[in-house]
């Protein structure tokens, strides 16, 4: 974007001036929101930090004392939490993969689509993110439920599903169907990220590629994906940090039976099952850190400095 | 300043509102048909303004209610006056003081005309820390024309070999809760304490160290075996890892079920099923009751134990009459209400014999006798911990290995009582 204002006076003093008075402006406008982030999560951050280091259940508290690292040894050399975190793991790179590849679909569907369809189509593609999790996780187990679905009469000419097939009976089935649900669920909002990449694409751009002689498959190549490379970042670790701490589908449809659970269920079950407030904190302890590897691995991957990336 | 100090000065008279009403005993219930509300309506009538009740539901899972109890509580909440806790729960509440001690004038009311088995869920280190109010049981319920053909004599109590074999040859199922949940550790409890076991063998122990386990012994395997016999035999419904009491009510009310094992609630839910039109009569006419099966012929059977029980917060601001009300409330005359109001059977023997209960529930005295035999599920102020280490060990029920799954079970939830393991 052009800015008239640097084009009437380029010199070097003037330009520190300016971009310092922009940094303070920024730090105003931006100051109040980080102190109450900061107040909303960096609090419960350091104290569950705190108490993971603790042997600290909530109904004998007089009895707490301090373990120092002994928590996270307990988890980490526990099977249990190593099959939780495969699960997680699992969840995450079939969910993410699926969501990408059907939202570029969809994204490009809105952005091509007839003028008068667009809101249409745009509303339609994004229902389902407006459905809460819990009421999506309740509906798709009632429509794969055993006794009350349709899925296995509606299915039944599938090879493998007859009026007996028990969904939430085995690991394999009820992660297909905790995956179905988070794709159905999420997908309109990777849709909805890529097409604001998509649109930021220049139509120049494109049709020099078209004058050029590029196909269609070359231009979505060379030209489309490159341009939005920044969009398809921020939709790709959203969603990847989302997935990795799913909880309400597993806690709905199977409570973590046929070895479903996930990281954040595990730390659930820790903290508000057994109320052993020191183990659970360690486990949602390790949740966080696996969360700040994966947006540093993203970031460094990617090689997208997003805080450069204000247009100019 | 003056605006900010007329503002608290009406924030504090707010807040201490209602210098002449009697004090609000808040009873935390869980959800039922409303049933509670209108107990607590009437104990608030007869306490002739001495107080006044008012109920807070809690969420509908016990796992949950006890949650959010304990979590409240460890805050030191004094809202909480009355709380309906189902019984496994007991022995945490007490051992963690979050339980008003009882006065002893209560604890002699509360004592009279009980069940020893709700007196039982109610103790915790030989002290009575709650008050029986409502007593649950699991009856063998039974299609009366599909057992006809299959040579058993229900008159008299069944084992659990006997129902399997009979419905493997009559190619029918057997609804039992085998969802990984409370209901799979309530089922296994039951077997155990059926077979002349216990789960805990030293009960009231405080130190979860030296809490003692008896699955590996011969009633635990019996336990396991009989589970197991449960997928081989092929009389497990479709779903049977996932289905609780619900879902076995509905199979058994569609008759792909020829027995099942559940709480009274289903003989409610068919006969209002009836009322709506929604179920011929012929249905429930069709269905048969008799006593939990047994492990083995020569032992009676231990039928779970369920219900809800009183307790009073130890951080209410009103102990004494919250006492007062929990009387009230677990009278003969409310128990009875709330037994033919909304099945909920009564931890009173007396109550079954009202006329108005047995009209409303034909399979009352069975109730009885089974609250008669019924056995608690094993007491400890970890309870959670031992239920979810059955529940991790012991599903799906249909592919246990009798001795192997005792094993695990027991290493399990050993490690977890000393903190070594994750749950």
């Amino acid at each position: 974007m052009d800015r008239p204002t640097s084009a009437v006076d380029p010199t070097a003093g003037n330009r520190n001036d300016k971009s310092r008075a922009e940094r303070r402006l920024g730090w105003w406008l931006a100051g109040p929101a980080f102190v109450v982030m900061l107040l909303v999560t960096a609090y419960p951050i350091v104290q569950a930090v705190f108490d993971s280091l603790f042997d600290y259940r909530l109904t004998d508290p007089e009895n707490s004392s301090f373990v120092g690292l002994g928590n996270y040894v307990v988890i980490l050399t526990d099977s249990v939490w190593w099959t939780s975190f495969g699960v997680t793991v699992f969840i995450t790179v079939v969910t993410v993969a699926v969501e990408l590849v059907l939202g570029f679909g969809l994204a490009l569907v809105m952005l091509n689509a007839l003028r008068g369809l667009r809101p249409v189509l745009r509303t339609v593609i994004l229902i389902p993110y407006a459905v809460i999790t819990v009421v999506s996780a309740f509906a798709w187990q009632f429509a794969f439920s055993v006794d009350s679905g349709f899925v296995n009469s509606w299915f039944s000419w599938v090879p493998g599903v007859s009026a007996t097939t028990d969904w939430f009976g085995t690991q394999g089935l009820s992660l297909f169907v905790i995956c179905l649900a988070e794709i159905w669920k999420t997908t309109p909002f990777i849709s909805l990220l890529l097409l604001a990449g998509l649109a930021q694409v220049p139509e120049v751009l494109q049709e020099a590629a078209k004058v050029d002689g590029a196909t269609a498959w070359q231009r979505l190549r060379r030209v489309t994906l490159p341009n939005m490379k920044a969009a398809i970042m921020v939709a790709v670790l959203f969603r990847t940090l989302d997935a990795f701490r799913v909880f309400d589908s597993v806690f709905v449809m199977t409570a973590g039976a046929n070895s479903t659970e996930t990281v954040s269920f595990l730390a659930y079950r820790q903290t508000i099952e057994r109320v052993e407030i020191g183990l659970g904190s360690a486990v949602s302890v390790l949740l966080f850190l696996s969360v700040v590897l994966i947006s540093a691995l993203f970031i460094k991957g990617f090689k997208v400095d997003l805080s450069q990336a204000r247009g100019e | 300043m003056t605006v900010v100090v007329a503002v608290m000065a009406a924030l504090v008279s707010a807040c201490s509102s209602g210098p002449s009403g009697p004090p609000v005993l808040t009873w935390y219930i869980n959800p039922d048909d409303g049933g509670q509300t209108e107990i607590a309506a009437r104990c608030t009538a007869a306490s002739n303004g001495r107080y006044t009740i008012a109920t807070s539901t809690l969420p509908r899972q016990a796992s949950e209610q006890r949650q959010q109890l304990v979590r409240r509580l460890a805050a030191n909440d004094s809202s909480i006056d009355i709380m309906s806790i189902d019984p496994p729960y007991v022995p945490e509440f007490a051992q963690a003081g979050f339980l008003a001690p009882m006065p002893p004038a209560v604890e002699a009311a509360a004592r009279e005309d009980r069940f020893p088995s709700s007196i039982e869920a109610s103790t915790w280190q030989g002290r009575l820390v709650a008050v029986p109010f409502w007593a649950n049981t699991q009856l063998l319920w039974y299609r009366k024309s599909a057992v006809a053909g299959m040579g058993l004599d229900m008159s008299r109590p069944v084992t659990w070999d006997q129902i399997i074999q009979a419905a493997a040859r009559a190619r029918t199922q057997i609804a039992a809760q085998g969802v990984r949940g409370e209901s799979l550790t309530v089922w296994v409890n039951a077997l155990v304490e059926s077979g002349g076991g216990s789960i805990i063998t030293n009960v009231g122990e405080e130190d979860p160290a030296l809490v003692q386990l008896g699955l590996n012994a011969p009633p635990g395997i019996e336990a396991a075996r009989i589970l197991r016999t449960f997928g081989d035999a092929g009389v497990a419904p479709p779903g049977f890892p996932t289905a609780d009491e619900d879902t076995n009510a509905e199979s058994f009310q569609s008759g792909s079920a020829a027995f099942m094992v559940n709480y009274p609630f289903i003989w409610g839910k068919a006969t209002s099923a009836v009322e709506e039109g929604t179920l011929p009569q012929s249905v429930p006419d069709d269905y048969g009751w008799t006593i939990y099966p047994q492990v083995t012929p020569d032992r009676p059977s231990a039928p779970p134990l369920g219900g809800i029980n009183l307790g009073v917060g130890a951080f209410s601001e009103h102990p004494d009459l919250a006492y007062e009300a929990t009387t009230c409330i677990s009278s003969p005359a409310n128990s009875s209400y709330y037994f033919v109001s909304n099945g909920n059977p009564s931890s009173r023997p007396s109550v079954f014999d009202d006329p108005e209960v047995v009209a409303e529930f034909p399979m009352a005295p069975v109730i009885r006798d089974s609250l008669a035999l019924a056995k608690p599920r094993p007491q400890t102020p970890y309870y959670a911990e031992v239920s979810g280490g059955i529940q991790r060990t012991f599903h799906p029920p249909g592919a246990v290995t009798p001795g192997a799954t005792n094993e695990a079970a027991t290493a399990l939830i050993t490690a977890v009582l000393r903190k070594e393991a994750l749950l």
